[in-house]
């Protein structure tokens, strides 16, 4: 499995995690290059169905970044996300997928090195795991 | 408070006694009409019936034995759209406790709506009850039957056949109502309670329909707890069973391969209520090309593609409302347990918010409110 190189679809909030990849950018923080993004207004906006469909499909990990608690430019999408994710793990969970592929990760704007860290830290957690059973399955 | 009484049973005949008190609603206009399930012609099912005229009340059966629709999306399309005139329904107890949930959803108005709950033995599946009158057994006397057994609070179906697995494991037999109508621990040919809440006791007294005495015998409260732990065990029993039977997501999918993405189970589900399903949109339209590149990856597919997503999808959606009526399961052609997958799953996460859909309308559900701590379900700490 050494050869094994995850793929991550992460869904970011535009006013926080987002912006936060960006100064991880610009101030040359170094992260593995397995992560696409995907730039949402809110981390509240993200539906399970858009965590499924890219697990279903073949990603081997689902970032969810958002503004930490009390910070949402919305007020409040980030706790209805993290809702939302609570009760997708749990379902997951229950069928016997493991839920440690979906990450629910606050990062604000000024947190640059901690979104090259979880990005890191998710990538090398998932070539442990190995690939996402769900994207061979013939009848997923 | 909500008052008690009885009604006198006259000759033995329950169902005309419950019948007339029902009538009396529409002949004093307390309500103009009333939503109440009707013998079929052919003596063979029910229908829920929207009566407005007292003398057509001819075959009305407050207790039906079987559940062709959820009468909560009956009612939700009833009560929706300027419902300007108080409407009675007559319910189950698990049809209540989703109308609850459609009504936090603003999916009924229940401003004209008086729900008259009836305490529940548990019902047959359609095709069950019509065989059941077809091998020439008469529709009145089952009920009487049931009713008998409810007396001790313990309703035996007829010799081969069985409750609808949901109700046997429906730990909800007794429904909250504007008016409930006891059977469990009453002497039901000689009278049946009658509990009237603070809508409605009041036009029921000054209109002279009835008068409140009397308590409910010493022993319901006992008899209706039996009921409830009874259905709890095999509730409990059928969810082991499941999870013993799901280990890895494999095999989830190897149970639920004969899935044929009807849609039936979400058609049948009154929680699904969303006018245009995410599942009947272009997103799942896919392309020749991508079938072909799935097909290519995975060195071949199941068609129809999508079973897997729907049913998380769907799960995702509802299960924190789910009131677990099991018409899902009815309405499967494939006889998957699709109520025992979405009840034990919802057990585990209502659990995880505290929350016990269709208790009551002032709750919110979990999915439209948070609490700022709570869930640390935050992942990766460095």
């Amino acid at each position: 499995m050494a050869d094994f190189e995850p793929r991550i679809v992460a869904f970011l909030c535009h006013w926080c995690t987002y912006t936060g990849a960006d100064l991880a950018g610009t101030t040359r923080q170094q992260y593995p290059p397995n992560i696409r993004v995907i730039h949402l207004m809110c981390s509240g906006a993200v539906d399970s169905i858009y965590v499924l469909k890219a697990l279903i499909d073949g990603a081997d990990g689902v970032l969810l970044g958002g503004c930490h608690p009390g910070d949402c430019h919305y007020q409040t999408g980030n706790y209805k996300a993290r809702r939302r994710v609570a009760i997708l793990k749990g379902i997951l969970n229950q069928m016997g997928f493991t839920e440690d592929r979906i990450w629910l990760k606050w990062i604000s704007a000024s947190e640059g090195k901690l979104f090259a860290d979880t990005v890191t830290k998710m990538t090398n957690d998932l070539k442990k795991m190995g690939p996402n059973p769900m994207k061979q399955l013939w009848n997923a | 408070m909500a008052k008690q009484t009885v009604l006198k049973v006259s000759e033995g005949r329950t169902e005309e006694t419950i019948k007339g008190f029902l009538k009396s609603l529409l002949e004093k206009g307390v309500v103009e009409a009333i939503l109440i399930p009707k013998r079929l012609p052919s003596g063979d099912g029910f229908a829920q019936t929207l009566i407005h005229d007292p003398e057509k009340m001819d075959g009305a059966c407050a207790l039906s034995l079987t559940m062709p629709v959820q009468s909560a999306k009956v009612a939700s399309h009833l009560s929706i759209k300027n419902l300007n005139k108080k409407v009675a329904a007559v319910l189950k107890a698990c049809e209540i406790r989703a109308i609850v949930e459609l009504a936090k959803f603003l999916q009924v108005k229940l401003d004209n709506l008086f729900l008259i709950g009836v305490d529940c033995p548990g019902t047959f599946e359609v095709s069950d009850y019509s065989k059941m009158i077809q091998e020439g057994r008469e529709g009145e006397k089952l009920t009487g039957e049931i009713l008998k057994g409810m007396e001790r609070g313990e309703a035996v179906p007829p010799q081969g056949y069985v409750f609808r697995p949901a109700c046997e494991m429906c730990e909800y037999p007794v429904p909250k109502a504007d008016i409930h109508i006891k059977l469990f621990g009453y002497k039901t040919d000689e009278e049946v309670g009658l509990e009237i809440g603070e809508k409605l006791e009041k036009e029921l007294e000054e209109k002279g329909i009835l008068s409140f005495s009397g308590n409910e015998p010493s022993s319901r409260k006992e008899i209706v707890d039996r009921v409830v732990a009874e259905r709890a065990k095999k509730r409990d029993a059928a969810f082991q069973e499941f999870s013993g039977g799901v280990k890895d997501l494999q095999s989830f999918l190897d149970r639920f391969s004969t899935c044929i993405r009807c849609h039936n189970c979400m058609v049948a589900c009154p929680i699904c209520y969303c006018k245009e399903c995410v599942f009947r949109t272009a997103i799942f339209e896919h392309e020749g090309d991508q079938f072909l590149r799935w097909a290519d990856r995975k060195g071949g597919i199941r068609m129809p593609t999508d079973t897997l997503i729907f049913h998380l999808i769907r799960m995702s959606h509802m299960v924190t409302s789910c009131i677990g009526c099991g018409l899902c399961d009815s309405a499967c052609p494939s006889r998957l347990p699709v109520a025992t997958l979405f009840r034990s799953v919802g057990d585990k996460i209502q659990k995880m918010f505290k929350y016990v859909p269709g208790r009551d309308v002032n709750e919110v559900p979990p999915v439209a409110t948070f609490k700022e701590d709570e869930l640390k379900i935050e992942s990766g700490a460095l």
